[in-house]
């Protein structure tokens, strides 16, 4: 079933039927351009419920990144309303938004590590800005990365590390500090298949434990595979593309078989 | 604080070296003008505490027919002067002392009987009483037609001038210099964030407060403010013994009789301190106004 996110086409309440009203992320007539140039998103209206695992797809220069960098905070809107956590952000003082981008963990495209800081210092980061003491993140750090098998490398630099460790300490970094939104920007775009597979299996650990999900790729191949919801972008639009596999329908529900943080069947997937 | 762990590589940065030599010579001039700034109001002190409390009456010598009119005028003159509220003192010198004073300058023609001496009467004032000098002299020109009254605050007030000026210029200097340190903080503080901007960008991402971020250039700011502030303390000490040395061989009283005492060498032991302040204060306005403009 495909259908359009565009209040024009399908009226501003279309998505309120279609997710769970507790909206973790809330788009409203959203447009953006960079300078004077055109609008490369076009009144994007969309809701994303807590809980929920959608794929972002679309063709390069289609606007994926744009739209992730609107729901992490690094830009405005030209125009609408980009709301986060029920908080519009157009509205909310400037000193209260590093609580909200905590709650967010975000895998950039490249990565982003700090390649002066080790492994370990790069996974602590959000914790350290968020003022947690060193004898309490010590252990958290050094489980999670345990978890990520890269036990052996905690004090190493990221140019130091493969393609796949970087990746892995990148994804440490934007889980460890529990966020109730996880934003993946082409996060496979720089590992082979297998390992893009066990990036996604990771992801949906976290979303079983009620982490909402959004992976912005444009490997197709991956999106059919695993049948989540996919949203497309394309021509500055957004359009919903539902499955049928009610198996994968239910892994976006909120609430799913509740596992602990570092369980070691998750290791099954690396 | 200056060791804590920083989340930004500030210490691979070039003006990292380049900062602590530049601040080394700001607090060196700025410690030797602010020296010389405490010398000149010394010595000003120290000219003012040694000439208010005195001034000097000059009588015309009489005429020869008039063999007592000098000594009746100089009794006049004393009996003005010891009436005046605040003259402690006042002691009219002997003809022979006032030839011993003009020796110097008129050699044995001093001695010659012909030549009209002044003379002078030396007055010891308390300074805190606010004589009225004006009035006195009035008083004196009445008592004794063509006396006169030396304060000495004419050829003092010339060079007290001359000295406010020179330490106009000092702390001119100073203020140069702390502008100077301002405008180069801001500079390497704005090079290490665009430096940075990478890492500054991931830690705005992930939640980081704006202070969180300035607190990293502002201590490493404080950091190399202060180490380069010890050396250009500890440059001065040589230089300041030196200037005292030559000043002490050349006869500059000024100088070599001035010293600095335990309030002014704390004060000059503390520019360190201040100027590594002002590095960090600047530095953290200068992040926090950078960072204001991020979304």
């Amino acid at each position: 079933m495909s259908l359009l996110l565009n209040p024009k086409t399908y009226g501003p309440n279309f998505l309120m039927s279609e997710f769970n009203t507790n909206n973790i992320v809330r788009f409203e007539n959203v447009g953006l351009r960079y300078g004077f140039g055109p609008e490369v998103l076009q009144d994007i209206y969309f809701e994303l419920a807590a809980g929920s695992f959608h794929f972002l797809t679309g063709a390069s220069g289609a606007g994926k990144s744009s739209l992730m960098k609107l729901m992490y905070l690094a830009m405005r809107p030209s125009r609408g309303t980009v709301s986060l956590f029920g908080r519009d952000i157009a509205t909310t003082p400037r000193s209260e938004l590093p609580a909200l981008r905590r709650r967010v963990g975000v895998v950039f495209q490249e990565f982003r590590l700090l390649n002066h800081l080790s492994a370990f210092d790069n996974v602590a980061l959000p914790l350290r800005v968020a003022g947690v003491r060193e004898s309490e993140l010590k252990g958290q750090v050094e489980e999670l990365l345990a978890w990520v098998d890269l036990k052996n490398h905690m004090k190493a630099r990221p140019p130091t590390l493969s393609g796949g460790q970087q990746q892995r300490v990148a994804i440490a970094r934007a889980v460890i500090a529990r966020p109730r939104l996880l934003l993946a920007d082409e996060p496979t775009g720089n590992v082979d298949d297998r390992m893009a597979y066990r990036l996604v299996h990771l992801f949906e650990e976290l979303n079983r434990l009620g982490t909402t999900v959004v992976i912005a790729t444009h490997n197709q191949q991956l999106v059919d595979r695993l049948g989540h919801p996919e949203i497309r972008l394309s021509g500055g639009q957004l359009r919903l593309l539902e499955r049928s596999d009610k198996t994968r329908q239910s892994k976006i529900k909120p609430g799913g078989r509740p596992i602990a943080p570092f369980d070691p069947e998750v290791l099954d997937y690396l | 604080m200056f060791f804590r762990r920083t989340d930004i590589a500030l210490d691979q940065d070039a003006h990292a070296r380049f900062l602590p030599v530049l601040i080394a010579f700001m607090v060196y001039l700025a410690i030797l003008a602010v020296a010389g700034i405490m010398l000149l109001q010394h010595s000003m002190d120290r000219w003012n505490r040694g000439i208010s409390g005195t001034m000097t009456v000059q009588i015309m010598s009489a005429s020869k027919s008039d063999a007592g009119g000098t000594d009746r005028a100089i009794n006049d003159a004393l009996g003005v002067l010891m009436a005046t509220p605040g003259v402690l003192n006042a002691v009219a010198l002997s003809e022979d002392g006032t030839l011993d004073l003009l020796r110097p300058w008129l050699g044995d023609l001093a001695g010659q009987a012909d030549l009209p001496i002044p003379r002078l009467i030396d007055v010891v004032v308390d300074p805190e009483a606010g004589v009225d000098t004006q009035a006195l002299a009035a008083r004196l020109a009445v008592a004794v037609p063509g006396s006169s009254l030396d304060d000495h605050r004419v050829w003092l007030d010339r060079l007290v001038r001359l000295l406010r000026t020179i330490e106009i210029i000092a702390m001119g200097v100073v203020a140069v210099i702390g502008l100077v340190t301002v405008g180069t903080v801001v500079f390497t503080t704005r090079t290490g964030l665009a430096l940075h901007s990478e890492a500054i960008q991931v830690l705005h991402l992930i939640g980081a407060q704006d202070t969180y971020i300035a607190r990293q250039f502002a201590g490493r700011a404080l950091w190399l403010g202060l180490k380069g502030g010890l050396v250009g303390l500890v440059f001065c000490v040589p230089t300041l013994w030196a200037i005292g040395y030559f000043a002490k061989a050349m006869q500059i009283d000024a100088i070599s009789q001035a010293s600095l005492g335990a309030v002014q060498l704390t004060a000059i032991a503390s520019l360190p301190l201040v100027v590594a302040l002002i590095a960090m204060f600047t530095a953290r306005t200068t992040v926090l106004k950078t960072l204001a403009r991020m979304p």
